[in-house]
């Protein structure tokens, strides 16, 4: 399971004197998965007996796919999702030649379109297999 | 003239470019095109909300995003009339694609100056917000210059629409770098952006990107703006009108 840690979603869970508190950040500013992602958590610790929790978003420091595990990345990969590659430093051009195929492990990949799915993804296509596979973009 | 106002203008910025953007879903040229449109469109929705919520976290009493956007008529609104105008240059063309890359390379590239200057305002929520949206409109801002370059450089028929609708647009840029409605003493506090001082890094951007696209930069006088003052174009109360109409026919319906 590809979990909210493993995506650098959660940024901390913290005993506080009215209850946990569980900051969370999205990883776009529209991402509409925040609501389901909160509802989900009180329904867990619900489930584990806790209902004294509150979970906020919080906007800064701004998420960046460099939060996510390796665990992750691997994950993300084993769902056919590419996962993204490292950033760029400041000021170095950006610059993604080529993909690994997450179904067959072509490097012989090319980008469909720079906008998938999701906020947070772009949509490939593997010349070897002719498979068509998401991407999460590194911001 | 405060924090509260200032946050608004830029949200109702976002929120009805957005709301005016949503209107390409399945009808752009491209399925991709859709895809990416709408996209933007959830980007810019996510500014909006936070600005907005923050906005009205500074009323006394509180309103939330959703009274903001729902429940504001007409002249409170004050986002500019570049973002409110519909997408047509010739009658017979009311949504014209042209239009749309036009506006997106306008805004975004506003947006992209506007944000990481305000990334490092002393106002900690506005500086969250504008660190985390950069991002978002650089790439956009991306996306509009490849399209820009490939229609502008493209058939004849293509550069001349290309062209047509920079021309159709250019009149609502100027609004965006008035000063008049930005407070001084918010600018000298380190809270907003003076508007006029991206003007130069904007023109820098556009003249390379309209250069490489074989284009020119429109010769046309400005229009009349007065969005801010919130003042707007007859077309406004469309986009509110399909905007609003639910929750106002609903009142406080949840689903
Ligand atoms: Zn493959």
């Amino acid at each position: 399971m590809l979990t909210i840690e493993d995506l650098g979603i959660l940024r901390s869970v913290d005993e506080t004197d009215d209850g946990l508190l569980v900051t969370i950040t999205p990883t776009y500013s529209g991402c509409p998965a925040m609501e389901a992602i909160r509802a989900d958590l009180l329904a867990a610790f619900r489930d584990a007996g806790r209902d004294d929790v509150r979970v906020e978003f919080v906007l800064a420091p701004a998420w960046t796919t460099d939060w996510m595990s390796d665990e992750g990345k691997r994950k993300l990969e084993e769902f056919g999702i590419a996962p993204p590659q490292p950033r760029p430093r400041d000021g170095v051009v950006a610059l993604t030649l080529s993909l690994r195929c997450p179904q067959c492990g072509s490097p012989d990949t090319r980008e469909l379109s720079r906008f998938g799915s999701t906020a947070c993804k772009s949509l490939w296509v593997c010349n070897s297999c002719a498979e068509p596979f998401d991407h999460f973009k590194a911001i | 003239m405060n924090t509260r106002d200032y946050a608004l203008s830029l949200g109702d910025d976002a929120l009805v470019a957005a709301q005016r953007m949503g209107e390409w879903i399945a009808a752009a040229p491209q399925i991709e095109e859709d895809v990416a449109v709408g996209n933007i469109a959830l980007d810019l929705l996510g500014q909006a909300r936070s600005l907005l919520t923050y906005a009205g976290s500074l009323e006394d009493p509180v309103r939330t995003e959703d009274d903001l956007a729902y429940w504001r008529d007409e002249r409170e609104f004050h986002n500019v009339h570049l973002v409110e105008r519909s997408w047509g240059v010739l009658p017979e063309r009311p949504r014209d694609f042209g239009v749309l890359v036009a506006r997106l390379l306008v805004l975004s590239t506003y947006l992209c100056e506007l944000y990481d200057r305000l990334s490092t305002s002393t106002d900690e929520t506005l500086a969250a917000v504008a660190a985390k949206a950069v991002k978002e409109v650089d790439y956009h801002r991306d996306h509009a210059t490849l399209w820009v370059l490939r229609l502008g450089d493209g058939t004849e028929e293509s550069h001349t629409r290309m062209q047509a609708a920079l021309d159709a647009e250019w009149p609502y840029v100027a609004e965006l770098f008035d000063d008049a409605w930005v407070d001084p003493t918010l600018v000298e506090r380190g809270v907003a952006v003076l508007p006029s001082t991206l003007r130069d890094p904007f023109d820098l951007r556009i003249v390379d990107v309209l250069a490489r696209a074989t284009l020119h930069l429109p010769d046309v006088a400005a229009a009349v703006g007065g969005g801010r003052r919130g003042v707007h174009t007859e077309q406004m109360g469309y986009v509110l009108a399909e905007m609003q109409h639910l929750t106002r026919s609903h009142p406080g319906a949840t689903w």
